[in-house]
């Protein structure tokens, strides 16, 4: 029978080696993953790469894995906020990288990697500085660059409902990044609200079907708090 | 409203009201975060505006009345917002893959500068440790229209500049500025003045301009308020 629920974050997250690349969903605050990288930061893995699309919004996502000096590299469109100050610093001194990436650029690289899509071009960031040393290539007389997929050897989604065999639901605009970093990792975590048996979420709803989905973690229902400042 | 936006001309209101007027029924529209949020604020009544989130969302509604605000239902700010009958969720993936295959009729986006060729410079400061991109290359690289929503010029001085000086979001990007000044077509032939805020001449928007405005022949120069 398959069985992918864990009894809790620590237990889900326990195996995740130093120098692993890390896909974060969420949005800010929203959809994200925050008893995921609670269990990481108390871990402890080093070394990691973090692809995630905002550092620093709020003081219990990302940031605290690079506050806690767990990370080595940063890929994000945002690394702008009131918690991105850690972020400044180690940039600062040299002991962590950071890769900006523009937000559909970012999540089509995903999208890439999940649906076996090495690389592609796009029209986003020619003529930039975020596209300076791509190559480029012209396509109906417009210019376009080329952008390499990303893989993730871990995902964290945040989900509303999944059932026995992973299939997730998400609740409204939590849904943002989730969906696609589920397809992309080797190993897809998704922390939900809520566990119910196979068959009963409407197949017509499902969202992120059962085959990208390998752990799951139902939380409690109180202690989990979205802060957005 | 902070001082520093009551200034000669439209105050941002008004001018959010004077966008507003020009988006069509049906439209599809990317609001950017900060000012150009506000013309969400100001869509006349009776017309069918669908507004787009880049996290995923179409038919976003106003804000939520306070206490009513779910943190599950966020617009590109991070702010609680609320979802219009017919609204929609999807993932960032599908939200881009819209942006970028050119499905919305505008993006309205806030500038830092933008040249007299449409070339707009609106995530990065020169000097700065972290640009904040966002989606700003997307919609402007794939948006069927780029409005900016702007004050005319900034502590530094003119904003809408011969060349940009500050990094690009995308070159030869912008059709239409508004400012609290003037409204602003980029053509072919230049930036064209399609119309002038109340009291402010041409003479003043060009003083404050630091590249060549030509005056359309019918601009506007006693505009009537359009407050809402």
């Amino acid at each position: 029978m398959i069985q992918k629920r864990f009894g809790n974050v620590k237990e889900a997250v326990a195996d995740i080696k130093d120098g692993a690349t890390l896909l974060v969903g969420g949005f800010g605050g929203s959809g994200l993953p925050l008893n995921l990288i609670s269990a990481l930061t108390e871990h402890g893995a080093k070394n990691l790469t973090v692809v995630s699309n905002n550092i620093g919004a709020v003081s219990d996502g990302v940031a605290a894995l690079i506050s806690n000096n767990q990370v080595r590299k940063i890929i994000c469109s945002f690394p702008v906020g009131p918690h991105a100050d850690d972020l400044v610093e180690r940039l600062q001194k040299g002991t962590i990288e950071l890769e900006i990436v523009p937000q559909g650029t970012l999540a089509e690289r995903i999208r890439a990697g999940g649906a076996g899509i090495p690389a592609f071009f796009t029209p986003t960031a020619v003529q930039t500085e975020l596209g300076e040393g791509k190559e480029t290539r012209e396509f109906n007389n417009r210019e376009y660059l080329l952008e390499h997929a990303i893989v993730g050897d871990y995902a964290f989604v945040r989900a509303f409902r999944a059932d026995r065999w992973g299939n997730l639901i998400y609740r409204k605009a939590q849904r943002n990044f989730n969906p696609v970093m589920a397809t992309a990792a080797k190993i897809t975590i998704a922390e939900v609200d809520e566990i119910v048996e196979v068959g009963e979420i409407d197949p017509e709803t499902i969202v992120t079907p059962s085959v990208y989905v390998h752990r799951l973690v139902q939380l409690e229902s109180e202690g989990e708090v979205l802060v957005n400042d | 409203m902070t001082k520093e936006l009551e200034q000669i001309g439209w105050s941002m209101p008004d001018l959010a009201s004077r966008v507003a007027l020009d988006l069509e029924d049906g439209w599809f529209v990317n609001l950017g975060i900060g000012l150009p949020t506000l013309v969400g604020d100001y869509i006349p009544e009776g017309k069918e505006i669908i507004l787009h989130s880049e996290n995923g969302l179409l038919g976003l509604g106003p804000k939520p009345e306070p206490g009513e605000e779910d943190w599950d239902l966020v617009n590109a700010g991070k702010e609680p917002i609320t979802l219009r009958p017919g609204g929609a969720f999807f993932s960032q993936s599908e939200s881009f893959a819209m942006i970028r295959g050119g499905h919305l009729d505008a993006a309205v986006l806030g500038a830092f500068q933008v040249s007299q060729y449409g070339d707009l410079a609106s995530w990065k400061l020169p000097n700065a440790t972290l640009g904040r991109v966002g989606g700003a290359m997307d919609l402007t690289a794939g948006s069927k229209r780029v409005f900016l929503f702007m004050q005319h010029t900034s502590k530094q001085g003119p904003k809408i500049v011969e060349e940009c000086t500050y990094p690009l979001t995308t070159p030869r990007c912008v059709d239409r500025i508004y400012t609290n000044l003037a409204i602003i077509d980029v053509t072919e032939e230049g930036l064209i003045v399609l119309e002038l805020a109340p009291g402010v001449t041409f003479e003043y928007v060009q003083q404050l301009t630091a590249a060549p405005l030509k005056l359309h022949a019918d601009v506007r120069i006693e505009n009537i308020g359009v407050k809402l």
